[in-house]
């Protein structure tokens, strides 16, 4: 589990210790999404040779892996920044106004939603529903919830002044 | 005797805090040298008032709410009989809590969700334990008794769909629960797994024992990391203590379950996609029949149910079905775990007895709204749940009542929004989530909801709006009668409610209009 305010670091790719990953969750019945969500843990993406990878340990063609690394909003062909900002747009967050903070963010990084700094500090990503709607609104910054988000708490919890 | 101090390790307690809170405490009996432990317990469902404390006394539990790191020096000097700032008095006495009728969430937030011996001195196995003297039929039996509905959305009766698979002759079934919890508005499956795990497993393996199924899955969203952690920590010290594995409590019963993490995906809550997902596949919907119960996870009879459904049925074996049949009204039976959302002062959890008014949960618990302007609108049921006005607050709480008045109850969720709301934004944005959670296997639905948020962007716009209003309802139409699952076939729902009660939100074009004409 990621430590607050600690940088969202990961391996670069390595097929030897991917392929011990494979390895480990392979005998599980439907392996598929657990090998996915462990290798995307650990390299922080799922690139081509993920994909290869896998396709070949589980003797599944590339085209099918790649069909449901692509249907996951979670999983990433490309690596995300060090920190992740994930703010919240569903409805009982909309209801607090969680919209103003998307902007006031994307003011604030210079960025988009979807994409990350130039100096591949932070991505921002939108989510629907952290499970956290009575305390709207809702961020989650290195997997670390937050409720009551507010521009300045969130860009304190990846290190950036407000 | 040792005090004990309570900190939640509930996510949404940690969202505001408790973490420090904790660390604070440990560090304060440390140096105090106080004869006390911390105990991360699971939150009482009051979330306004997160990170809760609370000391043990022989006289109930004290609370303190919301506390910082900052508070808990001045809280520890003070002792529960002092006086201080943050002091709440008996947590069971706040109304908010001594209003509720907990059944499911008996346990929540007061014992310390991963010790087992806590679990069963507090109620926990009796269930079990009784369910492993029956026969299946009379297990099954128990729950159809109890009236106990499906509380994932769509309030279909468990101890039918558990009779199909009792019926259903195979070697190999399964047990499925469904944590995948994606409305808007919910978080009673996390709470649940955070704060009494055990509830859940003890259900499953009810569920187990009553159809034949030796294995089970827990489908966790992973927009859920703090849930799936505290869950497998469960399992762990549940199969340490022989609650799961080989001879469950010393019976003959074999049984045992695992924690599966989603990925991101909205419609893999929908039974036959979420299968789809656990086989490592793309969570595209199957075609029904056949029926999950007859042919569900690779290809077994299998028993689908919500986290609640399933951690409701412990407490159905311990006192009876009569005993959860008697609380509610009408065909909606027993408890339902509300809860309040969005704009609200005072949201959390509100276990109640079905049939109580929608003005009695926002206006007597909520308090009404968090930045103090009037309520305009509130969505019940998730993204797929009706807007309603506030005229139609006296509505009472049951499945067949709120159907009634074009809503749904739902997962339970109830997002509350001030008059600041604008609810052609928000009916834009039903066909917009819709579009982006699609699993794409029926047009109406793919192409749809693509549609329906440009008309929308044009009615919001001012242009033609008579004609695109008429073309929405049109849209909502074929939505409706041609979507394969209910995220297609329900966006109508939140669409069609708010043009039908909020009219004025999308009658931009009127100043246009005029100044044409
Ligand atoms: C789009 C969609 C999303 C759903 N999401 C969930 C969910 O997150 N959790 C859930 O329990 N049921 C969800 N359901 C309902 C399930 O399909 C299914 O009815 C339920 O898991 C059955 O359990 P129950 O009878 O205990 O409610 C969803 C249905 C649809 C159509
Ligand atoms: S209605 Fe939408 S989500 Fe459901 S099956 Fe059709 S395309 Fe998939
Ligand atoms: S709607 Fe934002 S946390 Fe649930």
């Amino acid at each position: 589990m990621l430590k607050k305010h600690s940088p969202h670091f990961h391996d670069d790719w390595d097929p030897e210790s991917a392929r011990g990953i494979i390895e480990q969750y392979k005998g599980l019945e439907g392996p598929l999404l657990p090998i996915l969500n462990a290798l995307q843990e650990r390299f922080g993406h799922l690139g081509d040779p993920a994909v290869r990878l896998v396709a070949e340990i589980l003797n599944l063609t590339r085209a099918e892996v790649h069909g449901v690394v692509s249907f996951y909003h979670d999983y990433r062909r490309e690596p995300a920044g060090r920190h992740v900002i994930k703010v919240c747009r569903a409805e009982a967050c909309q209801s607090m106004g969680c919209e103003d903070l998307v902007g006031r963010l994307e003011r604030a990084l210079g960025i988009h939603l979807s994409e990350t700094t130039h100096d591949r500090r932070v991505t921002l990503e939108e989510v629907y529903c952290l499970g956290n709607c009575a305390l709207s609104p809702s961020a989650m910054v290195d997997g670390e919830l937050l409720g009551r988000a507010s521009e300045e708490k969130i860009l304190a919890a990846v290190g950036e002044q407000a | 005797m040792t005090l004990r101090i309570f900190v939640p390790s509930d996510a949404a307690a940690l969202s505001m805090g408790a973490n420090a809170v904790a660390t604070a405490v440990q560090a304060e009996i440390e140096s105090r040298g106080m004869d006390a432990v911390l105990v991360r317990n699971g939150s009482r469902g009051l979330l306004w008032l997160e990170p809760l404390l609370e000391i043990e006394t022989p006289d109930g539990r004290i609370g303190y709410g919301p506390v910082a790191a900052a508070d808990v020096t001045t809280i520890l000097a003070a002792g529960a009989a002092g006086a201080h700032p943050r002091k709440l008095g008996r947590v069971d006495a706040i109304p908010y809590l001594a209003n509720q009728q907990r059944l499911t969430f008996e346990r929540c937030g007061i014992t310390d969700p991963l010790s087992l011996d806590e679990y069963s001195v507090h109620g926990g196995l009796k269930g079990l334990r009784r369910a492993l003297d029956m026969t299946p039929a009379d297990i099954v039996k128990e729950v159809i008794d109890s009236g106990l509905r499906g509380r994932g959305g769509a309030g279909f009766p468990t101890g039918i769909k558990w009779r199909t698979v009792l019926q259903t002759e195979a070697p190999q079934k399964y047990i499925v629960c469904n944590a995948d919890e994606g409305d808007s508005g919910t978080f009673s499956d996390r709470m649940l797994m955070e704060g009494d795990p055990f509830a859940l497993i003890e259900g499953m393996a009810i569920a187990g024992i009553a159809t034949g199924a030796s294995k089970g899955y827990v489908y966790i969203r992973s927009e859920y990391p703090h849930a799936f952690a505290q869950f497998n920590r469960a399992i762990a010290v549940a199969r340490e203590k022989n609650l799961l594995g080989r001879g469950i409590l010393g019976s003959s019963r074999d049984f045992d379950l695992e924690a599966r993490l989603g990925a991101g995906a909205y419609i893999c809550g929908e039974e036959t996609s979420l299968l789809e997902s656990l086989e490592g596949k793309r969570g595209q919907i199957r075609f029904k029949p056949p029926l999950p119960a007859i042919s569900g996870l690779f290809a077994k009879p299998t028993v689908v149910n919500n986290a609640i459904s399933l951690a409701t049925v412990p407490v159905i074996l311990a006192k009876g079905g009569g005993f959860y049949r008697d609380f509610g009204m009408g065909r909606s039976r027993g408890t339902m775990p509300l809860q309040l959302a969005g704009n609200i002062k005072r949201g959390g959890l509100v276990e109640r007895a079905f049939g109580l008014t929608l003005r009695e949960i926002i206006e007597g618990f909520g308090g009404g709204t968090w930045s103090g302007r009037p309520v305009r609108a509130v969505q019940v049921g998730g993204p797929l749940g009706a807007y309603w006005p506030t005229s139609l607050f006296d509505v009472p709480l049951d499945y067949e009542a709120f159907a009634a008045k074009g809503g749904m109850i739902g997962h339970g969720g109830i997002v509350v929004f001030d008059d600041t709301v604008d609810l052609a934004k928000q009916a834009r944005f039903a066909f917009h989530f819709c579009a982006i959670e699609s699993c794409g296997k029926c047009t109406p639905c793919r192409i749809g909801a693509r549609r329906g948020a440009e008309t929308m962007d044009k009615i919001m716009r001012g242009e033609r709006v008579v004609q695109n209003i008429e073309l929405v309802h049109d849209l909502c139409e074929t939505m409706r009668d041609g979507s394969l699952c209910a995220l297609g076939g329900l966006t109508p729902m939140p669409v069609v409610s708010a043009m039908e009660h909020f009219p004025e939100d999308f009658d931009r074009g009127a100043a246009h209009r005029a100044a044409a004409e």
